[in-house]
Order: structure tokens, then sequence, then C-alpha cells
């Protein structure tokens, strides 16, 4: 059961059962849809930003435990970043979650290192990123729904 | 939200014959014997693909180490031992579903194929703009997707018959929705995300009386009941090998004899063909018509291997034993707190769909796994049957006549394990 404990720490569960920024924004500047046609999981981003940095940034959608606390995550981390910040914890994220080691020189990951047990879990990789991919496609103003294919 | 109780009613049937002894049955099948994440594998996602017993893992090996040829051409002996066990298989396909003839056995690579095929030679020929096809809400994308290519290249229309909060059919509503323009009939004998027997022999006299012939998917339906197409009286009928522990890659399609002459080829190529000029091309008989190509041989040899095992234990033992067992699961799993069981059908074969309150389905498969059983988690390639039940995936435990109690007792205690951690 270590890996299972690994996987489900008890953050990613507190943040799946209550979510944090989970609600609409009904004058986002920026947002975007996500959605995993294999599972079924949705998610909505929202990002308000000023002067290039994420003033207020939320979430709808429902999903699995890992992609919700994922979700929710993302929105406290990421407030208050500037978008290159973002990009570049994307990237850490997306080593730490596919077991690739992560950069000397990237960003700490802070409360994100609780995604560490999803690389021994290969198909819940997608769980765990859907809503990073929905992120950049909100902040490129891509229309299209972001998938994690 | 509120725990659902609605159990199944199973009436009571004879109880499975003396002869059928589930250890020894476990034994044919080697794969079963493994521990996945240290502990036995418990594999309830059947109908996914179910696992193949040691006979077909022979005819497959016995073919590649001593029979391996094309087939239908060559002179020599390998491609006579080849042709001969491939349309031997043929003919175990045509006794298996009672079909009057080998001839009306078309293989193709699976029950999406055959559907496939049916919709765009019979269906191309016959449906035209301001036409109809009528299909059930209970179908597999497999028995969608294929008729809406159809209409949209038709300019036909899709109607489809809805089914009640058990996951039934509603019978009157299918009969309202047939009229002159419908061309084609097509459902499912059992529903692959919920179970549900759906009443086809009652859906072919219905459409049969309005002369619409009727295609039925039969996938989910053979691994759990014989199956007479003569008897239900149905003008096509496809399923797949892979999920009656034949290979992957290898299916067939059931037609009666005189639509399958009177339609047009599917494919073009080599075996399809009498003659070939580059001003003529006459066409081969059935079903050789159907089968352009080289066909997965050692596909239906295997698939054949496996009929023979089915036969000589017995589809009516298969069935009395399933019947029994999924009677248990339904109120092993429907009496867990927490637990809401997704098709209720009053006739259902080999599938128990639930959702586990507060748990998304993925994670109940993800915990599920490593307590060694092996579920279904998803829309199970049906997303118009979990929206109308207004969920986005259901965990789905699917029977095989292999599975025991004890595995049923697995999974409710891996349930409760799942429970406990997202307590």
């Amino acid at each position: 059961m270590s890996d299972l404990n690994t996987l489900y720490q008890d953050v990613i569960l507190d943040h799946s059962k209550r979510p944090r920024n989970f609600r609409a924004m009904a004058n986002a500047d920026h947002h975007a849809e996500g959605y995993n046609p294999l599972c079924g999981d949705k998610v909505t981003i929202y990002v308000n930003l000023v002067d290039d940095r994420i003033a207020d940034i939320s979430f709808q959608g429902s999903g699995c435990a890992i992609s919700t606390s994922s979700a929710s995550i993302l929105t406290e981390t990421l407030k208050g970043k500037t978008r290159a910040e973002a990009a570049a914890l994307f990237e850490s994220f997306h080593n730490l979650v596919t077991g690739q080691p992560v950069k000397p020189t990237a960003p700490a990951l802070g409360k994100l290192a609780v995604f560490s047990g999803v690389s021994e879990f290969p198909v819940r990789v997608k769980c765990a990123s859907l809503a990073w991919h929905t992120l950049r496609s909100a902040l490129a103003g891509d229309p299209a729904v972001a998938t994690t294919e | 939200m509120a725990t659902t109780r609605n159990l199944v009613q199973v009436p009571a049937r004879e109880a499975p014959a003396a002869g059928f002894d589930v250890r020894r049955i476990r034994e044919d099948f080697p794969i079963l014997k493994q521990r996945v994440h240290g502990k036995p594998l418990v594999y309830l996602d059947n109908a996914a693909t179910s696992q193949k017993p040691q006979a077909v893992l022979d005819a497959l090996m016995h073919f590649y180490l001593h029979d391996c040829a094309n087939i239908h051409r060559g002179v020599y002996l390998l491609s006579e031992r080849a042709t001969q066990a491939h349309e031997d298989a043929r003919v175990k396909l045509q006794h298996f579903l009672n079909a009057a003839d080998p001839r009306e056995i078309v293989y193709v690579r699976g029950a999406t194929e055959g559907l496939n095929l049916v919709a765009q030679t019979y269906g191309r020929q016959h449906v035209g703009a301001g036409d109809e096809i009528l299909i059930t809400a209970l179908e597999h994308h497999s028995n969608i997707v294929p008729w809406q290519i159809l209409c949209q290249e038709k300019g036909a229309r899709l109607r489809v018959a809805p089914i009640n909060d058990r996951g039934e059919l509603i019978l009157d509503e299918f009969e309202k929705l047939m009229n002159d323009r419908t061309r084609l009939v097509s459902v499912a004998h059992v529903s692959n995300a919920l179970g549900t027997i759906n009443p086809v022999k009652r859906i072919v006299e219905m459409a049969h009386a309005r002369n619409i012939p009727v295609a039925i998917d039969g996938a989910q339906a053979v691994p759990h009941m014989k199956v007479d197409v003569r008897a239900l009286g149905c003008d096509f009928y496809a399923i797949s090998g892979h999920k009656l522990f034949g290979p992957t890659g290898i299916g067939a399609l059931y037609g009666k004899a005189s639509l399958l002459e009177s339609m047009p080829p599917y494919q073009g190529g080599g075996d399809m063909i009498l003659s070939v000029t580059f001003e003529k091309t006459t066409y081969n008989h059935i079903p050789n018509k159907f089968e352009a190509g080289t066909p997965n041989i050692a596909g239906a040899i295997g698939w054949g291997a496996a009929l023979d095992y089915l036969t000589a234990v017995g589809m009516e033992n298969i069935s009395s034993y399933e019947h029994a067992l999924l009677a248990y699961a339904t109120e092993a799993i429907g009496q867990i707190p927490g637990v809401r069981l997704i098709g209720t059908a009053r006739e259902k074969a080999g599938v128990l769909s639930f959702m586990l309150e507060g748990v998304h389905p993925h994670d109940v498969g993800t915990v599920l796994d490593q307590e060694g059983i092996a579920v279904r988690t998803g829309h199970h390639c049906a997303q118009p049957v979990m929206a109308r039940f207004g969920v986005p995936a259901t965990v789905r435990a699917s029977l095989a006549f292999y599975n025991t109690k004890q595995e049923i007792n697995a999974l409710a205690a891996g349930l409760e394990r799942v429970k406990a951690m997202f307590a």
C-alpha cells in the first residue's frame, strides 16, 4: 500500500475534497476548457492577468482526486506568479510526474511536490497534468479545448 | 448524495450442472495464476476482453509451428492445412451461432468491423435521403458512429429509442419510432456498459412485421449465453473473437445468405474476386466477397479452438453459473453503503456497473489495482449511456465463467479499502 499512500497524500486528498479557488470567474480575461476524452475529466481554468502577473486564478470542473487536487494546488501556487514563472513551474511539474529529473535551476516546486507519487502510476499522469495543459491554453488564448493527448 | 439501493431481482434458475467446476475451469486459463502487486490477480474486465484458455494458445502455436501458409491459393500441403483449419473454424462458428450455412459467416476484425461492414454495404445500398436508422440509447459507440457516418453521407436520420431508469429499453417507444422510412434497426443484444439484455427476439418480430431488417451487436452476449441466430430471426449478428476467449483481431459477421448475396462488396483486393481485368472484375461468392486480403488466419484457427472449448464446457452451464455469480455480486456489492448500481435491468448478463459515493471511478480503479483487482473505469465507449444516468464514468466489474465468489468478495473488500482511504 506504500505506493498508494505516496500517490494519495493527505494534501492531495484534502484538496480533492475541498478544492481551493473552485469558482467561475465571470470577468476573467483568460480562460480555457480542458477535457480528457479517456476518462471524461473536465476542467475550466480562469485567469486574470495584471502586468503579465497572475492576479487571480480559479477553476471549475469534475474529475478524479488527482485531477481535482492538481487544479486546486495549481491555482494556489500560481497566484501572483508571472507567465514565465508559471511556464517554468509547468516544466518542473511535468518532469516530476513523468519521473524525469527536475532541473537544478528550476524554481522550487513547493506544495506541487506532493505529486511525486504520480510517476509510479503512468496512467494517472494525464489526470495530474490536465489542469496545467488547460492553463497553458488559457494563457495562449487558444480557443480549442485542451487535451492531454 | 443519498445511497440508492436498487438491487436487481434475479429470478431463480436451475443450479449449475454438476459437471461445472470453476476450479478446474481456472486451471485451463494460465494467465489467471499470476499475482499482481503481490496479490492474486482478480480479473473482472471481461467485457473489455476475455482471457484465453490453454487450448487457444496451443492452437496458435501449432499453426505457427506446423501449418503457417497463406490460404485459398497454395497447391502445397501447408497451404491446404492452413486453408482447411481456417474454414473448419468458420463451420465451428456456424454451429456455435446455429447459422444455416457456413457461407453466412464473414470473418472480420471484430464486432465493430462487422457493423461497419453492414453500414457500408447494405446501408449504402438501401439508405437514402430522408430515410431512418433506428438504434437504442444503450449502444456502444461501435453501434452509433458507423450509422452516423452513413446518415451524414446519405442525408438520413439516426433515431434513438430511449431507456428507463433501470437501463432497460422502453419497447413501446422503440416500436413507435419505426415507420415507413426506417431502413434498418441495429441494437445491442447485451449492453456493454450496463449488462442489460435487450429483448432482441421481440425486437426482430416487431421490425420484421414492418419489413425492416435487424442487425444485432452480439459482442457482449455470446460470452454469456447460447445464441441461436435462426431462433432470433435476425438478419445480421456481429461478434468479436477476443471477447469470446479467442485471439484479438478476429471477429465474425453473420448475415442471411440471401442478404449477403445481394450486397455489394466491402473492400476490394485479393481473395474477394473470381477474375480481374482492367475492364471488368467478377466478385467472388459469399462469404469471400467480403474478405479482401489475407485474413487473420491464426486468429480464426485460435478462435475455433475457443469455440470447441466452450462447447465442451457447455454454454448452458456457463450461462447458469454466471447468472448465479452475477446475482451474488449484485447482492454483495450492492449492499455496500455508498455504492449506487448503474443499470438494474431485470434481465442482465455479465456486468456490474456502479458508483462509489464521493470517490471518482478512476481513483477506485487505481486502489483496486493495488489489490490485484482489474476493473474498468470510464465511460466504456458508451458516453450517451453515461449521460443518460448523469455520471461521467462508472466502475465496471464484468464477469466471465472463470470468475468466483471469492473474487467478488475480494472486490467487496477492495471497495472497503477505497472507502477507508477516501473517507
